[in-house]
């Protein structure tokens, strides 16, 4: 029986939710128990988010522990590196290629760090992907998310079928045509 | 087969309250108990309401017990605090439908200003108390609150923690139960509390919970798991899952009451393991409860009592094992900021400019405490910003005051900003208050309030009107300003701060996160013109960045074209145009 330890992070207002909640519709589909836990209030005001997806058979706590990750999808460079402690030694690391600089760094306090997939390289597999660009190039900006989420699906496992059919009953009905535009652009990338 | 969907804690407890056949719900939002409310407002079948404060709210549902259905209150933990007056009494006075209020605890502290266990309230205010581990867990734990509730004639407390809040699991959804309403008596010595009456009560409420403690050993919701007995572990809530997966091979006794404890069954258990475990975050109140009774247990000696455990934590605390890890990199913090386009970064740029501080108060204004805005200087509670800035004049005289103002946004105002504006008008005080009214509820996720116009159900409504409510209780000077007008607000609060009589600056515009707003533009700077003087940063906007050559950018998908960042170039660098 399939069982994944998953942690998304990102910047506040990236959309980390809606893709935490259809990986676990997923894998609840598939018969899975299905686990995760959300940030919410104070913190999603452009902070730093970290929300997690486990399934398996059976599961306990919410959270993934330090050293227990089997992926980490970021939305943000540097949230990677923020995070990776957390992933395990054989584990996966999908990173969004977008830079947000965190206010400490807009006022000069502290230095954005460079060479970030490199540092990230050294430890652990990384997968790039520029949803940002993918998502422009389908002509909408705003659906880089669910770029991200159709390159981590192909990752993660599940029939494409499966997707589609949970992103087409979670996103808003008016959407749907360019959120699987969005999925399946990331997914063949 | 049931229908098995993945729900966030607090949208089981909402339909736990839905399934219990619950009539009455009344809240104040407040992280992390708000969905809760926003889940119920859906069922037709619940009148749900936001009230003003935790203490209405509590006292809605104690009016709607009485009067015979079931009711229900919700509320964060610092919520409790308000609310603790009607809280006790409810206490002495019982219930007639029966009534739950959730309360929601923040260890770790989420989004809160303290981390107080609200287990201490009830067992001081004599109240059972359930907690539930999951979402599963939540939404029968309601339905079992109800139940007891009835049973034992008394409210009771279904606590909740940040993480159980808001985390999702797999929960099977059941049918609504239509319960019949009771029958509204009078009776004087039930629920008229003078001391005549209450002397009685609390007889009963003795009474009521020497039964409680005597029949909770048997309730099904204290369970033992009985694995290898050299390790046994009490726990409750979330902490046992934590406890699950740290120490799979253990003897657990799950608390699902954790007030009154289950004594007899407790006993029996200890009797059985080599060694006894208290695991619960925040205060010892099992601990020390377990150890009154003679009874040998490991707690706070090796667990702390601040923030969310962990699996990692008690594996090692317990058996003395590390789980193997990277190093955590050296990486600058991302703390949360004002959004891009909000209108309390306008305000906070004036105050800044004119080196004014600010008295503040609960709400995502009080981010305006940290860099680079930094005019904040304390923040205590709910409505607390006027209040304090009262006791600064008094403490040491007008002139003190001369630089400083008090924040306090519109939800927050009417929640108890409010009374400390009357005390400000009775006691003859000379202050500047600044009401940031952005039209909504905005950190806990936008909710109605009443002055929005809308009730939580969406239908239309009075809009309570602050200039007027602010005259009719006698500010001398009231005026209203829209925020983003910088040069009439740096005009109005130095005239403000200069006069000799209380002020009310009624900021306006609405948060840039409110549905319905259509941001048409966005700012833009020529850098031919820009001297990377670094003003525009100054005004801490994540939609204003420098890059490594130095170059000052916009992101345009960030920008909603507030343009106070034009007020703030020197070089008239910055331009707004059309998306």
């Amino acid at each position: 029986m399939k069982s994944l330890n998953i942690m998304i992070v990102g910047v506040g207002g990236q959309g980390t939710l809606l893709t935490s909640r259809i990986i676990g519709k997923t894998a609840l589909n598939a018969g899975l128990d299905v686990k995760m836990s959300e940030v919410h209030g104070m913190a999603q005001r452009g902070g730093s988010v970290v929300t997690f997806v486990r399934f398996s058979e059976k599961v306990y706590e919410p959270v993934v522990e330090v050293g227990d990750v089997d992926v980490l999808i970021s939305f943000e460079r540097l949230e990677a590196l923020r995070y990776s402690h957390y992933v395990k030694k054989d584990g996966l690391i999908i990173v969004n290629d977008c830079r947000i600089d965190p206010m400490t760094v807009v006022i000069g306090a502290s230095e954005y760090p460079k060479n970030i997939i490199c540092e990230l390289e050294k430890e652990h597999n990384v997968k790039v992907v520029d949803g940002l660009s993918i998502a422009k190039e389908i002509g909408f900006p705003k659906v880089l998310n669910t770029v991200v989420l159709g390159f981590s699906a192909k990752q993660i496992g599940f029939e494409l079928n499966d997707w589609l059919n949970v992103l087409e009953n979670t996103v808003p009905q008016k959407t749907i045509e360019l959120n699987k535009k969005a999925f399946m652009a990331g997914y063949n990338k | 087969m049931k229908e098995k969907i993945i729900m966030l804690g607090n949208e089981a407890i909402a339909r736990g309250i839905y399934e219990a056949g619950v009539k009455v719900s009344s809240a104040y939002p407040g992280t992390p108990s708000t969905e809760i409310s926003e889940k119920l407002a859906k069922f037709n079948e619940v009148y749900t309401e936001w009230a003003p404060n935790e203490k209405v709210a509590l006292e809605v549902a104690i009016g709607a017990s009485i009067a015979g259905v079931r009711s229900f209150a919700c509320m964060k933990h610092v919520g409790l605090n308000v609310a603790s007056d009607p809280l006790y009494t409810f206490a002495y006075t019982g219930v007639n439908g029966g009534s739950v209020i959730v309360v929601a605890d923040d260890p770790g502290l989420a989004s809160s200003q303290n981390e107080q266990d609200t287990r201490m309230i009830a067992r001081s205010a004599h109240i059972p108390v359930l907690e539930p581990s999951d979402s599963m867990e939540a939404k029968e734990f309601v339905k079992i609150g109800y139940e007891l509730s009835e049973k034992y004639d008394t409210p009771v407390i279904l606590r909740t923690t940040t993480k159980l809040a808001h985390s999702q699991g797999v929960v099977e959804l059941c049918d609504r139960v239509e319960v019949e309403d009771k029958t509204y008596a009078r009776d004087v010595k039930k629920y008229v509390m003078m001391p005549a009456s209450a002397i009685g009560r609390h007889l009963v409420v003795e009474d009521r919970e020497k039964r409680l403690k005597a029949d909770c050993s048997n309730f099904e919701i204290n369970k033992v798991e009985m694995l290898d007995t050299k390790i046994g572990i009490i726990t409750s809530g979330i902490p046992y899952q934590y406890v699950k997966e740290a120490c799979p091979n253990a003897s657990v006794l799950k608390l699902g009451m954790v007030n009154p404890l289950p004594e007899s069954l407790i006993k029996d258990f200890a009797s059985k393991v080599d060694v006894l475990y208290v695991v619960e975050e925040l205060e010892p109140v099992i601990e020390e409860q377990v150890k009154s009774w003679g009874i040998k247990a490991i707690g706070k000696e090796i667990f702390t009592l601040q923030g969310e455990y962990n699996a990692n934590m008690i594996r090692k605390a317990i058996l003395g094992v590390e789980n193997v890890s990277f190093d955590a990199k050296q990486t600058p913090v991302r703390p949360p900021i004002l959004c891009p386009g909000c209108p309390h970064r306008s305000v906070f740029s004036v105050l800044k400019k004119l080196k004014v501080h600010a008295s503040g108060d609960i709400g995502c204004y009080t981010l305006g405490a940290v860099a680079p805005l930094g005019v904040i200087d304390t923040t205590v509670c709910m409505g607390a910003s006027i209040s304090m800035l009262h006791g600064m004049e008094k403490a040491c005289g007008k002139e003190f005051i001369k630089d400083k103002v008090a924040v306090i946004g519109d939800s927050t105002f009417l929640h108890t900003g409010v009374n400390s504006l009357i005390n400000m008008v009775y006691n003859k005080s000379t202050a500047t208050v600044i009401i940031l009214d952005n039209r909504t509820t905005g950190m806990t996720g936008h909710q109605e309030h009443a002055a929005t116009g809308k009730t939580l159900k969406g239908e239309e409504t009075y809009a309570i009107d602050l200039k007027v409510l602010c005259q009719s209780i006698g500010v001398p000077n009231v005026v209203e300003v829209n925020s983003f007008d910088v040069k009439t607000l740096e005009k109005t609060v130095k005239e403000c701060l200069a006069g000799h009589v209380l002020s009310v600056i009624i900021a306006k515009a609405p948060c840039a996160l409110l549905k319905g707003l259509k941001f048409n533009k966005f700012c833009k700077i020529d850098t031919e013109k820009c001297k990377k003087c670094g003003m525009c940063l100054s005004i801490g906007c994540p939609a204003i960045t420098k890059k490594d050559d130095g170059t000052v950018v916009i992101d345009d998908t960030m920008c909603n074209g507030c343009g106070l960042c034009l007020n703030y170039c020197k070089f008239s660098a910055i331009e707004k145009v059309g998306r």
